[in-house]
């Protein structure tokens, strides 16, 4: 399964500039591929745009090609779009479905909307619980939680659709640095499992830990794109914006002092 | 300036019947800058509701320079205590930048040119200069947080409560934020945040309190709440301390808790050997 984006761009109902333009994209199967940029780089619309939601039911103009596994999306209609590729909001209250009473059928909706059988539907569930380790939030009122056990709930509905391709927004946005690393290990075991997740982060140390390849947007373009490692060490990076990972920091700022960073290597695995 | 304070606090939130709060005693003295971490849930957010009369003591009380909070209307308590929250969205309402900042000051009966002032600076510390006639749903989610930061600077209040004010920001954004607290503090007022960011914990604020299923369970210089003897109760609450902490720790450099106090160390540990 692989995604393609061909000399893409965008522009919101309304607007004449671009939010997007001459992007080219592919994330391929068991692929997780880290969006980095300032704020206002584009990389909310990017993720609207790759999930088929804009122009779909966000109105607006797209040009240039997408593609699932080769073949052009351009005429599908969203819920051909939402059978493939799912999206997972900064804002967890805009995720979650309002309908449902408890966590558990929370998590349960996406699932039995596929007209799954019931014991596949039970057994995702538990699972997509498990895994955030938030089995003791199953009998809770979703929209009685606090922000971060909201995001982790909806975090769980994505994963018990078990899309071939997944795009998240700052999915760890309101998560503390526990929740963070298990939204980590989840986005990797999806990844093991083939699908293909784009992730839109500031925090750069989750990214370095997951992603293989980095996508940098900065006015709308990618403005750089390579393997994790290069690009989160790049010296321009950070006058892009984007904050580099903790351990480039730590070598930088030691580096600056005119000391060796060599000593930190040890410390730092 | 004043002094915040509560006492045996209590916080049963009535559906559900979830003890956010069990018990809370804290004291933060005028000027303080004061960083609260905790796991989700863990009654981080409750607490500083509290401060500006958002909810009331379940039991215990709440003392905001001295006044008993539950006593205060909440006109008297927004004088005194400034809010912003972790959604911009929950806050921002106008049409127009300048028009959401100078709500707050225009209702605490400032005019003229000592609104035009507190305006003025407010927009200036949050980088959205320029920006005035813009409508505030035309800005990203970012600088949408910043313009809530923004209305709630501009009212001067003596206290300042930010929710996750990091979240979402790019490195410049941070960085303002950073310097932000800094400059409120260095006027006297009192900055109390809650964070998940660590690093950002450690290099902007003088105290942090932990916190646990609705109780403080360290609380302290981020020399001490970071160091090594305070990892297990980190752990506990699911926490860790930042990078240069840990590399510090590895290195035999004693606590330090930001990059600074790490390059600090290992020059004086090299200038010792030199």
């Amino acid at each position: 399964m692989t995604l393609t984006l061909r000399g893409v761009g965008y522009r919101y109902p309304g607007t004449s500039r671009a939010a997007i333009d001459e992007v080219d994209l592919e994330l391929r199967d068991g692929e997780v591929v880290g969006l980095v940029g300032p704020s206002e780089a584009g990389k909310s619309t990017l993720c609207l745009v790759v999930s088929g939601l804009a122009p779909r039911t966000v109105g607006g103009r797209i040009r240039g090609t997408i593609a699932l596994d080769g073949e052009d999306v351009d005429a599908w209609p969203m819920h051909r779009m939402a059978e493939r590729v799912g999206i997972g909001f900064q804002n967890p209250a805009t995720q979650l479905s309002q309908v449902t009473g408890t966590v558990f059928e929370e998590i349960a909706f996406g699932p039995m909307n596929l007209g799954l059988p019931r014991d596949e539907v039970l057994a995702r569930t538990h699972e997509a619980l498990a895994t955030l380790r938030i089995e003791e939030l199953a009998e809770r009122d979703p929209l009685r939680l606090s922000g971060g056990q909201q995001q982790l709930v909806a975090i769980a509905g994505l994963l018990a659709m078990r899309p071939a391709h997944l795009v998240l927004d700052e999915p760890t946005a309101q998560l503390d640095p526990a929740g963070t690393r298990l939204v980590g290990d989840a986005i990797a075991a999806l990844a093991a499992g083939g699908a293909s997740i784009l992730l839109a982060e500031q925090k750069t140390d989750l990214v370095a830990s997951v992603a293989s390849r980095v996508v940098v947007l900065a006015e709308g373009r990618v403005a750089l794109e390579g393997p994790t490692d290069e690009i989160l060490a790049d010296p321009r990076l950070e006058e892009l914006g984007v904050p580099p990972p903790s351990a480039v920091r730590l070598r930088r700022a030691v580096t600056a002092a005119g000391l060796d960073a060599a000593v930190l290597e040890g410390a730092l695995r | 300036m004043i002094e915040l304070r509560t006492e045996g606090l209590v916080h049963v939130y009535r559906e559900g019947g979830v003890r956010a709060l069990d018990g809370v005693d804290l004291r933060i003295g005028p000027g303080e800058r004061v960083a609260i971490v905790g796991q989700n849930g863990s009654g981080k957010s409750t607490l500083v509701r509290h401060l500006n009369g958002l909810l009331r003591p379940t039991e215990g009380r709440v003392l905001v320079g001295g006044d008993e909070a539950s006593g205060l209307t909440v006109a008297a308590l927004a004088r005194r205590v400034g809010l912003v929250f972790q959604d911009p969205d929950r806050q921002v309402f106008s049409g127009s930048v300048k028009r959401e900042v100078e709500f707050g000051p225009r209702n605490l009966g400032r005019s003229g040119r000592e609104l035009d002032a507190a305006v003025r600076g407010a927009l200036e510390a949050t980088g959205l200069t320029g920006d005035e006639a813009t409508n505030p749903y035309d800005l990203g989610v970012a600088r949408r947080k910043l313009l809530a930061l923004a209305s709630v600077l501009a009212m001067s209040t003596p206290v300042l409560v930010l929710d996750e004010p990091t979240t979402g920001q790019d490195a410049r954004g941070t960085d303002r934020i950073r310097d932000l607290v800094a400059g409120i503090a260095a006027e006297g007022r009192t900055v109390v945040a809650i964070t998940h960011d660590m690093r950002f914990a450690a290099e902007a604020f003088e105290r942090i309190v932990v916190m646990r299923r609705g109780r403080i369970v360290a609380d302290g210089p981020p020399r001490d709440v970071f160091g090594r003897t305070s990892w297990e109760t980190l752990a506990s609450t699911y926490l860790e301390p930042p990078l240069a902490a840990v590399v510090g720790d590895r290195l035999g450099l004693g606590s330090t808790p930001t990059e600074d106090d790490l390059v600090n160390a290992l020059r004086r540990r090299s200038g010792a050997s030199a």
